[in-house]
């Protein structure tokens, strides 16, 4: 979800901010790109595979803003996914309605985000997430609790070097001072085999077939319960285009992998069913799954994106009093975390993933547009509060009445 | 290597962007053991440490009248017979005799020099460059700074300075360009096959700055009222777009109070560009300081919240980098080489006022902006240096 092009000159005049964008702003032109070259496609290899393996499983993150989009821009991809669903061997997973960092921020809010989304989710799916990711893997101890506390049997992280040591992200963690949430972790060498390096040709193991990965993963058999592969569904088709027989791969994958008996499909809720944990681990401060750092930076590095984050939530207050459910909307909307991705000065100049990313000339046109935003918010805010203060003394009146 | 180089002007002597090219250029070649002769038009008391120096008037093998010349880089054939109008004493020299004479006194330089490589900076010259090829049977690189449509804009191109400037792309062997945008340029309104171009971005020199700067009266007291403080730096010519920094000062205006804008650099426009500011009402947020070089130059830099170059056309640019390097965020026109080195600024087309007024609003009003911008593009205009533009060359120089 992008803001378009925002100018100084169109606070008070343009409440689109998200509609009508040029280029890669477009958010519609952008869904319907990524679902024709990456949803459309996937969704179908998938279901054929679940129809074909009836032991394969898959899960899903899908963000509320995600599946707005896709309510009001391509429904028939929702359809798709509803179609994924109803085969019963597709879990999908909880997570905050709009990717947002609220749970650095606001508690409350962040709840409220969590459950707006468990709603959206039983309602369009007919099913209730059980398994919590929250937005880019963001973890630490005190998400954990959370979760658990929210009702969660297990919550996934990324398995970052710096907080696994010697141990081994493909075993069930328990995270400190909780009963009985499970800890999951994203085996992040084998995910990014597949989401960062599949297509490049200077990569020694190029070019990665389907046998190949699935002996790597039965290399691990007996050393390991679980290898958690986890990336963005973008993999297939758009980050790794179609010519790099991507999804060739796909299609061939599950049949190689059940060719050794000792291996199996689970969902996240099953493993966390099905395993008991190896020990505790434990997770001071947070960390992600981006960039080599695997912390806060691409979301928090330089005072613009502070500056930002801290502008946009001290509204929460005003936003919640105005009662008004558009204006909250927005807001809400202004919460997820790409927005301060893209304000991310780090490696900016270099080319590298934060560019390709971006839909922004540079990370300082974010941060203009968004602010723009903010100030017409802003507006709408007082303008909402003085819509109230007006109707308010009337009741009164003809109470006394 | 032996490079003997013809240009135009060498600081302190410079009247722009030109001469400094040429001392960054000429330092950093001498500092990776290159031996340069650097040829001047006319003797200026000026010595150099990195290279020798040489006066093409004062040239002992012809006797040669001396000539004061009016020249600089930037003027049009036009403006220069305008100028000479006004100046008393002067002789009949036309801007071609001028630009013919250095060509001659190149032949007898080239020959009691010993030298490997030719290079000749802009059209002024490129016919000496040509000359002194002609004589020593030497490879020639010609170093394209600006071309005649960055200097006339939507104008009449000149069709003697273009005839030469075509005639020095023709003969050369190897062509200098400081931008692509510049070189794009010479591919479509030259001609010149894009292979024959090799983009040798300009760049600047840490040593030149100095740490602590004083700020200027004027400046130190409307800051301490907390007013900000936005800057143009540049020849006020039709090139560097001084009307779209009046534009843009007045939409600015319209949405912040507290805002002075600030004007160093003299020319022809500049007339107009006072007039344009009293007619929109804004006389008194503006400050026109002439034209300003070395240290006082960098506290204006240092003390502007924010640095606007709004060119029409901009081969290069160096000002954006010396504003960045004294902490000014920039704000630049898009129609300029510079932005494509320095990506940690704000770009926009200069015809969009809108644009560039909603950019400088956003700096004037976040400090959080501000302070990113200016960490960032400072970090990032000191690794923007000469010594890679010699690299370049050099590399250049060893095809030949």
């Amino acid at each position: 979800m992008r803001i378009k092009r925002y100018r100084v000159f169109d606070i008070g005049h343009d409440r689109n901010y998200f509609v009508g964008g040029e280029g890669k702003t477009n958010n519609e032109m952008i869904l319907n790109k990524v679902a024709e070259k990456c949803y459309i496609p996937a969704n179908k290899v998938i279901l054929n595979l679940l129809k074909k393996h009836p032991e394969f499983r898959v899960s899903y993150s899908l963000s509320g803003v995600f599946l707005d989009q896709l309510r009001e821009y391509a429904p028939h991809v929702l359809k798709s996914f509803q179609d994924l669903v109803a085969t019963g061997q597709v879990e999908l997973l909880s997570e905050t309605y709009y990717h947002s960092l609220s749970f650095l921020y606001s508690k409350e809010e962040f709840r409220t985000q969590v459950r707006a989304h468990q709603k959206l989710i039983e309602e369009l799916f007919g099913v209730t997430p059980t398994v919590f990711r929250n937005t880019e893997l963001i973890y630490n101890n005190d998400i954990a609790r959370e979760a658990e506390h929210l009702g969660f049997s297990a919550i996934l992280a990324e398995g970052a070097d710096h907080i696994l040591g010697w141990r081994s992200p493909n075993f069930v963690y328990s995270p400190p001072e909780t009963k009985h949430i499970r800890l999951l972790l994203k085996n992040y060498r084998l995910s990014d085999d597949i989401a960062f390096r599949f297509g490049s040709r200077d990569w020694k193991d190029y070019p990665l077939t389907s046998e190949k990965f699935a002996n790597w993963i039965s290399s691990h058999n007996g050393s390991g319960q679980t290898i958690n592969l986890f990336m963005d569904y973008e993999t297939f088709g758009e980050h790794q285009w179609e010519d790099t027989g991507i999804f060739h791969f796909l299609e061939a994958l599950p049949a190689e992998v059940l060719k050794n008996r000792d291996n199996n499909f689970l969902t996240p809720s099953e493993v966390a069913e099905r395993y008991s944990p190896v020990g505790e681990l434990d997770v001071e401060h947070f960390m992600s799954w981006a960039d080599i750092e695997r912390d806060l930076s691409a979301w928090r590095s330089n005072d613009m994106q502070n500056e930002a984050l801290r502008a946009v939530y001290d509204l929460e207050r005003a936003v919640l009093a105005s009662g008004n459910e558009e204006i909250a909307k927005d807001w809400r909307r202004l919460l997820t975390s790409d927005h301060f991705y893209y304000m991310c000065t780090k490696w900016f100049a270099d080319g590298d993933v934060h560019k390709y990313f971006n839909p922004y000339e540079t990370p300082y046109d974010a941060f203009i547009s968004f602010m723009n935003v903010l100030k017409d918010m802003k507006l709408r805010l007082e303008d909402s509060e003085r819509g109230q203060a007006h109707t308010v003394p009337i009741k009164k009146v003809y109470s006394v009445i | 290597m032996k490079v003997l180089m013809f240009g135009w002007e060498f600081p302190p002597y410079n009247s722009g962007g030109l001469g400094v090219a040429c001392l960054g250029l000429t330092r950093a070649l001498s500092e990776l053991g290159l031996d340069i002769t650097f040829v001047l038009p006319k003797r200026v008391p000026i010595e150099s440490s990195h290279c020798k120096l040489c006066f093409a008037d004062s040239y002992g093998a012809i006797s040669l009248r001396k000539v004061d010349t009016c020249l600089t880089p930037y003027i049009t054939s036009d403006q220069y017979g305008k100028m000479k109008g006004r100046v008393p004493g002067m002789y009949g020299e036309t801007l071609f005799d001028e630009v013919l004479r250095y060509s001659l006194l190149a032949r007898d330089i080239a020959r009691d020099t010993d030298f490997d490589i030719i290079h000749a900076h802009d059209w002024l010259s490129f016919l000496a460059g040509v000359e002194a090829k002609k004589v020593s049977g030497k490879p020639l690189v010609v170093h394209v700074h600006a071309t005649e449509f960055d200097r006339v804009g939507n104008g009449p191109v000149n069709q003697f300075v273009y005839d030469i400037e075509r005639e020095g792309l023709g003969e050369a062997d190897k062509i200098i360009a400081v931008s692509h945008f510049t070189k794009n340029i010479l591919v479509e309104k030259y001609g010149v096959p894009a292979e024959k171009i090799e983009v040798v971005h300009n760049g600047i020199d840490e040593r030149d700055f100095v740490a602590e700067t004083s700020v200027p009266e004027f400046v130190s007291r409307l800051k301490k009222t907390g007013k900000k403080i936005v800057l143009f730096v540049g020849r006020i010519t039709l090139q560097k777009g001084p009307d779209y920094f009046v534009k843009v000062a007045k939409k600015v205006t319209e949405y912040l109070k507290d805002v002075y804008f600030v004007v160093s650099g003299s020319g022809d426009m500049e007339g107009r560009m006072i007039e344009d500011v009293a007619r929109a009402g804004l006389s008194e947020k503006f400050v026109f300081t002439g034209f300003l070089r070395g240290s006082e130059l960098d506290s204006i830099y240092h003390s502007a919240d924010l640095y606007i170059m709004p060119s029409v056309s901009e081969p290069f640019g160096i000002a954006p980098l010396e504003a960045v390097m004294q902490g000014a965020p920039a704000l630049i026109s898009r129609q300029s080489g510079v932005s494509e080195v320095l990506t940690h600024s704000l770009k926009a087309d200069f015809w969009d006022i809108d644009d560039m007024a909603n950019k400088a609003i956003a700096v004037l009003e976040h400090p959080a902006l501000q302070k990113t911008l200016s960490k960032h593009s400072r970090k990032q205009a000191k690794d923007i240096s000469w010594n890679e533009a010699a690299q370049k060359c050099i590399l250049l120089y060893n095809e030949l």
